[in-house]
């Protein structure tokens, strides 16, 4: 996993509640079987004027002026900022595959799904929770300012704004373990095996049918 | 020890080890995996050289791409039909409990096959790269849907490291009118709670309405745990679960069996058991439900209207509520039942199962599709629902009807393989989300009852079952 430390970085605002994982990422999009290249296909119904499809040239594609990923201000944002309840729905990876694969590195959300919450740190993608007035105010001054930009420092677990505003976030010390280190859960959790194994056989003894 | 909810026993009866912070590692009995989310997981073991940890964890099947009808031309789709031959020769490397590829008579969706194998049993914990996991909860099983990294964390290690949710209880007292279902119960409980009401809890469904549901009515319930926020829903055991386990091809036997009846019998709630949110709804007062927006909390009883933004208080909602009337196409104040529909899906993990199709084809028999009704497919969620539903002639039902009898799959709920709507098409569906272009970019998807779909296909308009006698 990529490691996360701080982030000095530009802001897209996403103005729109209960982003579902459909719209990060439509379905015909997970007929793949990699894990890169989803990016040119994030939002893709929202970006694009056309019916997109794999293997479609996407740079030739007619995009939706309206979308704001389009908006010229907003290029080279690494940064979403977002609605609440962002990424319900689908249990889709290719969700935070599409979000980093484009370049973000960071979501901040009033709320997230759960499920998405947890698969954006598998991949070095930080979901985080800041009070919806907060959020609020982060939409305001993002749409009021062209070139807006907010660092996100995981170790001292603080947003700040250009004026110097620092809003804390939470995030457990497993999790910030695992990005700052870019740690292999796997790895990790592997270093447990002959606890799993216990659990195990124990579980055979008094459960044999769990594992006929 | 203190009162423990359903979802404290099976919390805690997984925990290999805590960490300080509270992070777990859960132990996983069951894991079901199908072509979609599980390529890149077995590409990871690969290129890490690592072993699947217990191969008889898993059970496996084809559903999402598959098509669902010409099985004799196979899959045309090369993108499909690559995912889904990646799947075979993934299980043929690694090794699985049971395995049913496309066009396998045991082949359905993975949410359907599982129960319906006794793979999925009381008491284990149970996760697939699927949301709609939560179905298993039916059965007083701990189930989740994972991502694909924690796909490649369960085959690799057998554990999930998560942390314990909250404990909600929904309650739902009193008995179901006529003509009002499971799903009914589901998207009214959504429309209450909101579609983020259950994020960072395990929802128990109780109450003397849950108690009244068949397994397959609790099914649709805890399937809809997710529309609502929740990872996990959960019903606690009783006679009707263990009956419907019992004689399962990979369920217990022999004395195996009654040794695991007299476990499954604890999988309840204790009394006086600590919830950190309850919820209560009036069971008998639920009508049955339709969605008009693009969220599953946009809901209608159907002698509702579409509902006015004017009168929402909250401006992130009333921008909400504006798009969703834009991209569906209606406008504030009207009568459901007077909204006309091109299409109906009756299928999916929700509302596929032999009960559904009864329900469906109850109101299907003697009448026929309206002519203003482009099409209506009838995709049961597997190949022995399909089977069990011929026996019993409700294809037969349904063809005469005019509707569409197809092969099993998750077909038009997310249309990923060719059954999808068509921009502006507006589609009466059995599935469980209505998000913008999820049945086909730009397709419009109201979420209803078996029972409701099949009367919109015979009226040609949201019509309300309950008067179709």
């Amino acid at each position: 996993m990529k490691a996360f430390t701080t982030l000095d970085a530009l802001v897209c605002p996403l103005d729109r509640a209960n982003v579902d994982t459909d719209a990060i990422i439509p379905k015909q999009f997970l007929k793949s079987i990699k894990r890169s290249g989803f990016g040119p296909n994030l939002f893709d119904e929202w970006r694009y004027l056309d019916h997109g499809e794999p293997g479609m040239d996407n740079a030739a594609r007619p995009q939706n002026p309206d979308f704001v990923l389009n908006f010229p201000r907003y290029r080279g944002a690494e940064i979403l900022l977002a609605r609440e309840n962002f990424g319900c729905g689908s249990s889709r990876e290719h969700a935070p595959w599409a979000l980093d694969d484009y370049g973000f590195r960071a979501v901040i959300a009033p709320s997230f799904a759960d499920i998405f919450f947890s698969n954006s740190y598998k991949n070095g993608l930080l979901p985080i929770v800041l009070p919806a007035e907060v959020v609020d105010r982060l939409f305001a001054e993002c749409e009021a300012k062209e070139g807006y930009r907010l660092t996100v420092d995981l170790p001292a677990q603080q947003v700040v704004t250009p004026d110097g505003t620092a809003f804390g976030f939470e995030i457990t010390e497993h999790r910030k373990r695992c990005l700052l280190g870019g740690l292999d859960e796997i790895g990790l959790t592997l270093l447990h095996a002959a606890d799993i194994r216990a659990f195990e056989e124990k579980r055979r003894a008094d459960q044999p049918w769990l594992f006929a | 020890m203190s009162a423990q909810t359903l979802y404290d026993k099976l919390w805690a009866s997984h925990v290999v080890r805590e960490e300080a912070d509270g992070t777990c590692l859960l132990y996983i009995d069951r894991h079901l995996v199908h072509e979609v989310t599980s390529p890149q997981a077995f590409e990871g073991l690969k290129l890490a050289n690592r072993p699947l940890w217990r191969k008889d964890s898993v059970v496996s099947t084809a559903d999402h791409n598959t098509p669902t009808d010409h099985w004799d031309q196979g899959i045309q789709d090369p993108i499909s039909r690559l995912q889904v031959e990646t799947l075979d020769a993934n299980i043929a490397e690694f090794g699985a409990r049971a395995y049913f590829p496309f066009k396998d008579p045991g082949q359905g969706i993975v949410h359907v096959m599982g129960p319906e194998q006794g793979a999925t049993l009381p008491g284990m914990t149970v996760v697939c790269g699927d949301s709609h996991t939560s179905t298993h909860g039916a059965f007083g099983a701990l189930a989740h849907g994972i991502g694909t990294s924690e796909v490649e964390h369960v085959m690799a290690t057998q554990c999930l490291v998560a942390k314990k949710s909250k404990n909600m209880r929904v309650a739902v007292t009193g008995k179901l009118g006529d003509g009002v279902t499971a799903k009914d119960v589901a998207l009214a409980v959504i429309g209450v709670i909101g579609t983020a009401g259950g994020t960072g809890y395990a929802i128990e469904f109780a109450g003397e309405a849950i108690a009244g549901l068949s397994v397959e009515g609790r099914m649709t319930l805890c399937n809809m745990a997710i529309e609502a926020g929740a990872r996990s829903g959960l019903v606690a055991v009783d006679d009707k679960t263990i009956a419907y386990v019992q004689d399962r091809p990979l369920s217990p036997k022999g004395e195996a069996w009654d040794k695991a009846v007299a476990y499954w019998r604890t999988l309840v709630s204790d009394e006086g058991a600590h919830f950190d949110h309850e919820v209560v709804l009036d069971g008998a007062a639920i009508v049955p439900q339709l969605t008009w927006g693009t969220s599953p909390e946009m809901v209608v009883g159907i002698d509702g209207k579409v509902p006015d933004p004017a009168k929402e208080a909250d401006p992130v909602k009333r921008a909400g509520m504006l798009r969703a009337l834009e991209y569906m196409g209606l406008t504030a104040g009207t009568p459901m039942q007077e909204i006309g529909v091109d299409v109906v899906f009756i299928g999916s993990c929700t509302n596929s199962r032999i009960e559904d199709l009864r329900e469906a084809a109850a109101v299907a028999r003697g009448r026929k599709k309206a002519a203003t009704v482009k099409r209506v497919l009838v995709v049961p969620g597997s190949g022995l629902v399909k089977r069990q539903a011929e026996a019993e002639g409700l294809d037969k039902v349904f063809t005469e009807a005019g509707f569409e009898w197809r092969e099993p799959g998750c077909s038009m709920c997310l249309a990923m393989n060719a059954d999808r709507l068509a921009s502006g098409e507006r589609c009466a569906s059995t599935s469980n989300r209505n998000f913008e272009g999820r049945q086909g970019q730009g397709g419009r998807t109201h979420l209803v009852s078996p029972a409701m779909a099949a009367a919109a296909a015979v009226t040609g308009r949201f019509a309300d079952v309950r008067t179709l006698a």
